[in-house]
């Protein structure tokens, strides 16, 4: 019997093979070795210029003491605390706006090509011409944005300049960006659901509301997974849109945790400082993906 | 009748909300455009002009004087599309392979290519720098090209889009003799092609627009791509903004066209789909 | 079947991995005879082109103070030099200012650097103490700007030349003072006359403001200075943040935003930047550099002009520098040290340098220097030079963006009202001695 699975196991491993291969080898090269890489480096006190070759590891090995240095800072925790604000905002907000605009996508109406050519123009713009655009947008005086609110008799907020409204001002901007991102997966999850299940669904005379919980959303829980894992490792990887429209500020109100390691690798010349930095983040992604994908068979439907 | 009557509603207030967020997502766009459009001295005048008072292509042709513009699109062209296709054909490769062979230490090689997008690039941009430098690769399209040979966030959305086709479809298949790779191209690409696409315009994307990889491996002018050109435009004291919109909105016209394209190709995916399923 | 996997794998193989070779091969195959063509380009520009002596040599350099306009003039510059030089031919790399240096230290470490390349003070302190940098001492300095020669000798080895060279006056909108009737001010200004004008400057609208000088580090140490204060002791043991002298520098900064109100908060700069803000016409002085110049010149639609900045108890200006450097790693150090050399310091270069008004090069040569004088406006560009009298050059420390930074945070926090003045020096005198190790 044993025997039996062993041959059945290699046989799925000589089908597997080629398949994976192209993938695989890829992984090896360009990111398992640079990862270990950078694992070794969060043990020394390396800063990133002098040349690194194999001696760096035992010349600048310092042990446990970057970690020990960045877990007893209370800066790592005040940016923990803004990378996790900022995720408790923009999630909510990209899953409303991307689903919006993947249900409005899929109706197949007149000029819905149009509309999704739209939809995706901030998806298509760099991070460097958005960052300036949106910091003219949320300008406190002369802002459009500040604009509307007044005409609707509300004097809206110094956004990017105060230390309150500077991060929803960046989550505003981010979800502006990426709901299109998203919208695309979603709606093309949608367009990939069985029209025979809607059918169904009429012949069994239930109205819209019932068809979008029964049916539209059951069906459509792994692309939202999936959008819901990319854009979680993402939130907390969010990085440019902070250094081109507040460089962390005001008063280190917006700076999280990738803007940190950029710093103190790229501008303060502690690169085994920051690698370790990068573990800690790591891991707190790692921990919280798992968690989901655990998670992910009480809600998530892949056949009908 | 009266159904005819409620179904047009519905349409208005289709158009209504569409129309509202269209403009909502179009406002920074038309600035942008208002701005590439401006002279160097009306940039900055207050109050904001919105259109500019008096609009000049100058900064187009900044654009196009500045730097081989030729040159540039057609390398940003020749690096994208390799890239795109690899990344298409590798991911979607090892996403069936996860899916429908259920092969030992699946679950656990899936993990670890996920776990791949969790390490932020800034800490291995200096050892995957040493690492195409030890393969002789600096200066070299390969070396902007290869990553795409593993592309963690392709094979994660393949992978969820592949495990919705019903494995009926695979078992009738190998009942009727068909090999792996018969599956492979006849059944799941073809159900897959919405994702595909979907991948192709967001990988597209990326290359296009990717900065900082190819500013540090490529130092031959002769092999710089758009973006790095455009990204030239940016001084230490100053920065044109005109100009630098300007080519912005150029180097947005490929990914769009990319992108209508791409969308055509979900439609006709759904349609395979549909027929098969 | 089989092999239709087979030929899949081998395309995707051969599209990606084996690619890499090839590829490679058939840019190599390139290069060289792109260079051909270069070089006989060269050839017929030049007539007879003598090899005048030394060996064929090729360096690589790298800058991004050419990037954003002025790419044409430094190319000017090396068709010049490689006229003098032919046996050196200078492959020029122009990188724009935002990556330039992450892109920089990428190569440095991953032992690609260039030849020889351009860093600005900021970065050029962290590499000088890392021995990523050669010694310079053998170039010849003859003709350089001694205290812009020597912000870039660190500890007695001189790792960097000047490549260009500015500095900061204070640039004032001429309408607003004469709404405001106000005299213009003059090079023996302090900053208690300047709070005067400001003053009444800023009484005319409720949008219009006195003065804008930045609440940075930059800013921060050369006030200091002009009230005999500075950041370290002399021998840069200590951090010496949180002197009195330094307080009352900061103090006098920091007023003006939160007391008087001359000088626009966060709030009310409304995300727009400090030349915005001049351009506009809404703020009567501003201290910056030289290079808003030509900015100025186009964006003002007002009169302006410049005067030697205001002091305390005496005076200070601001000096900047990018330096050129050359890799310790270079085998062809002698061809990159005369290149920049000639760069930065030849009456040749400074010439086509100052034509396309770019910067100013770091140079003792007063006679190529007086053309500068005549491009207007301002009309008072002799306060340009003026300036140099009373330069003073930022400490370089290994920590030197730390240090920036932490200043930087702690002054801002003062201007939003957070914290006292007292305290920020305090606050950023204790920060900098926990987490800075002066060696």
């Amino acid at each position: 019997m044993a025997k039996q699975k062993r041959k059945v196991e290699k046989k799925k491993i000589i089908q597997a093979l080629p398949f994976m291969l192209p993938s695989f080898i890829g992984m090896l090269i360009f990111s398992l070795c640079p990862v270990l890489i950078a694992v070794f480096l969060s043990f020394t006190d390396w800063n990133g210029l002098e040349k690194l070759n194999v001696q760096t590891f035992t010349d600048h090995f310092i042990g446990v003491d970057n970690y020990k240095t960045i877990l007893s800072s209370s800066e790592f925790w005040t940016v923990l605390l803004h990378t996790l604000y900022y995720i408790a905002l923009y999630i909510p907000l990209v899953f409303i706006a991307s689903l919006g605009i993947a249900l409005l996508l899929n109706k197949k109406k007149k000029g819905t090509m149009v509309l999704r050519v739209l939809y995706y123009i901030p998806v298509l713009t760099s991070w460097v011409a958005a960052s300036l655009i949106w910091k003219w947008v949320l300008s406190p005086k002369y802002g459009i944005f500040n604009q509307i609110l007044g005409i609707v008799g509300i004097s809206g907020p110094g956004w990017l300049t105060s230390e309150v409204w500077a991060m929803p001002g960046i989550v505003l901007a981010s979800v502006w960006k990426d709901m299109g991102f998203f919208g695309l997966f979603l709606l093309s999850g949608l367009s990939a659901i069985d029209p025979t299940y809607y059918e169904a669904a009429k012949v069994d005379g239930a109205g819209r509301i019932v068809t979008f919980f029964k049916v539209t959303l059951p069906l459509l829980t792994p692309s939202i997974f999936f959008c819901l894992i990319m854009s979680l490792i993402n939130a907390f990887q969010l990085f440019p849109q902070v250094q081109i429209m507040t460089e962390g500020g005001p008063n280190g109100a917006t700076q999280v945790m990738v803007e940190r390691i950029y710093t103190y690798g790229f501008s303060y010349f502690k690169m085994g400082y920051a690698s370790a930095y990068s573990w800690l983040l790591f891991l707190i992604i790692f921990v919280l993906t798992m968690i989901q994908m655990k998670l992910q068979n009480g809600w998530v439907h892949y056949e009908s | 009748m009266n159904r005819k009557a409620k179904n047009r509603l519905g349409d208005v207030g289709f158009y209504i909300i569409s129309i509202v967020i269209a403009v909502i997502v179009m406002i920074p766009f038309f600035w942008m455009l208002s701005t590439s459009l401006k002279s160097k001295g009306a940039l900055m005048a207050l109050p904001v002009q919105w259109i500019p008072e008096e609009p000049t292509r100058d900064a187009y042709a900044q654009v196009f004087k500045r730097f081989p513009f030729l040159r540039a699109v057609g390398n940003s062209i020749f690096i994208t599309v390799s890239y795109v296709l690899i990344t298409i054909l590798s991911s979607s490769m090892a996403a069936f392979a996860f899916t429908k062979i259920q092969f030992p230490f699946a679950d656990g090689i899936f993990k670890l290519y996920l776990a791949s997008m969790m390490i932020p690039t800034q800490v291995t941009l200096i050892p995957l720098f040493i690492i195409m430098n030890g393969m002789s690769l600096t200066d070299t399209y390969a070396s902007v090209i290869c990553p795409s040979l593993f592309k963690a966030f392709g094979i994660f959305l393949l992978v969820q889009n592949m495990r919705s086709v019903p494995n009926d479809f695979i078992e009738a298949a190998q009942i009727d003799g068909a090999g792996m790779w018969y599956i492979y191209r006849k059944i799941m690409l073809p159900l897959s092609a919405p994702a595909i696409a979907t991948l192709g315009i967001t990988t597209f994307m990326d290359s296009w627009n990717d900065y900082l990889w190819p500013l540090v491996m490529l130092s031959d002018k002769n092999k710089m791509t758009i973006t790095l050109a455009l990204n030239s435009l940016n001084g230490q004291y100053a920065t044109e903004y005109n100009v630098l919109m300007a080519g912005s909105l150029i180097s947005m016209i490929p990914i769009i066209i990319v992108y209508i394209g791409a969308n055509s190709r979900m439609k006709s995916g759904i349609m395979v789909g549909g027929v098969k399923g | 079947m089989k092999r239709g996997l087979a030929a899949l794998l081998i395309s995707t193989m051969v599209l990606g991995l084996t690619a890499c070779g090839g590829v490679k091969q058939e840019t190599q195959a390139e290069t060289p005879q792109a260079e051909t063509e270069e070089k006989m380009a060269d050839d017929s520009g030049n007539g007879s082109a003598d090899v005048a002596g030394g060996e064929e040599v090729t360096i690589k350099y790298c800058n991004f103070n050419a990037s954003g306009g002025n790419e044409e003039t430094l190319a000017a510059m090396y068709e010049k030099f490689h006229e003098q030089y032919p046996n050196i031919t200078v492959d020029i790399e122009t990188v724009a200012y935002d990556d330039y240096f992450t892109m920089m230290q990428t190569r440095v470490a991953g032992g690609t650097a260039p030849d020889c390349y351009e860093l600005n003070i900021e970065n050029f302190a962290s590499y000088a103490s890392k021995g990523v940098l050669a010694d310079l001492s053998g170039a010849d300095t003859s003709n350089f700007n001694e205290t812009a020669l020597s912000a870039f000798n660190v500890e007695g080895t001189q790792y960097g030349l000047p490549g260009n060279f500015s500095n900061v006056v204070l640039i004032y909108n001429k309408d607003l003072f004469d709404q405001a009737g106000v005299s213009y001010p003059t090079d023996d200004w302090t900053w208690e006359d300047v709070q005067e004008a400001a003053e009444k400057i800023r009484s005319l609208s409720d949008d219009i403001y006195g003065i804008y000088a930045p609440l940075t580090y930059n800013e921060f140490y050369k006030v200091a200075a002009q009230y005999g204060g500075s950041l370290l002791n002399e021998d840069k043991t200590e951090f010496t943040i949180n002197s009195p002298e330094n307080l009352k520098a900061a103090q006098m900064m920091i007023d003006r935003v939160v007391d008087s109100n001359v000088q626009p908060n966060e709030e009310q700069m409304a995300g727009m930047g400090d030349w915005d803000l001049f351009e506009s016409g809404r703020v009567g002085m501003i201290t910056t550099g030289i290079w808003a110049f030509n900015t100025f010149k186009d964006a003002c639609d007002f009169e302006w002009d410049i005067c030697v900045e205001p002091g305390g108890t005496k005076k200070a200006t601001h000096f900047f520098s990018n330096a050129l450097v050359v890799n310790a790693d270079s085998d062809k150090k002698e061809a990159a040290t005369t290149w920049i050399t000639w760069l930065a310091s030849s009456d040749e270069a400074a010439q086509i340098r100052i034509d396309a008004g770019w910067d100013l090069p770091a140079i003792k040569n007063q006679e190529v220097l007086d053309d500068y004088l005549t491009i207007t406006p301002p009309d008072n560009k002799q306060a340009v030079f003026a300036s140099l009298n009373y330069l003073t050059v930022p400490t370089i420390i290994e920590d030197y963006s730390m240090m920036s930074d932490i200043i930087t945070e702690k002054l801002s926090e003062a201007a939003s009202g957070k914290i006292s003045v007292q305290d920020a020096l305090e606050q950023a005198q204790a920060e900098c001695e926990s987490s800075i190790n002066l060696k």
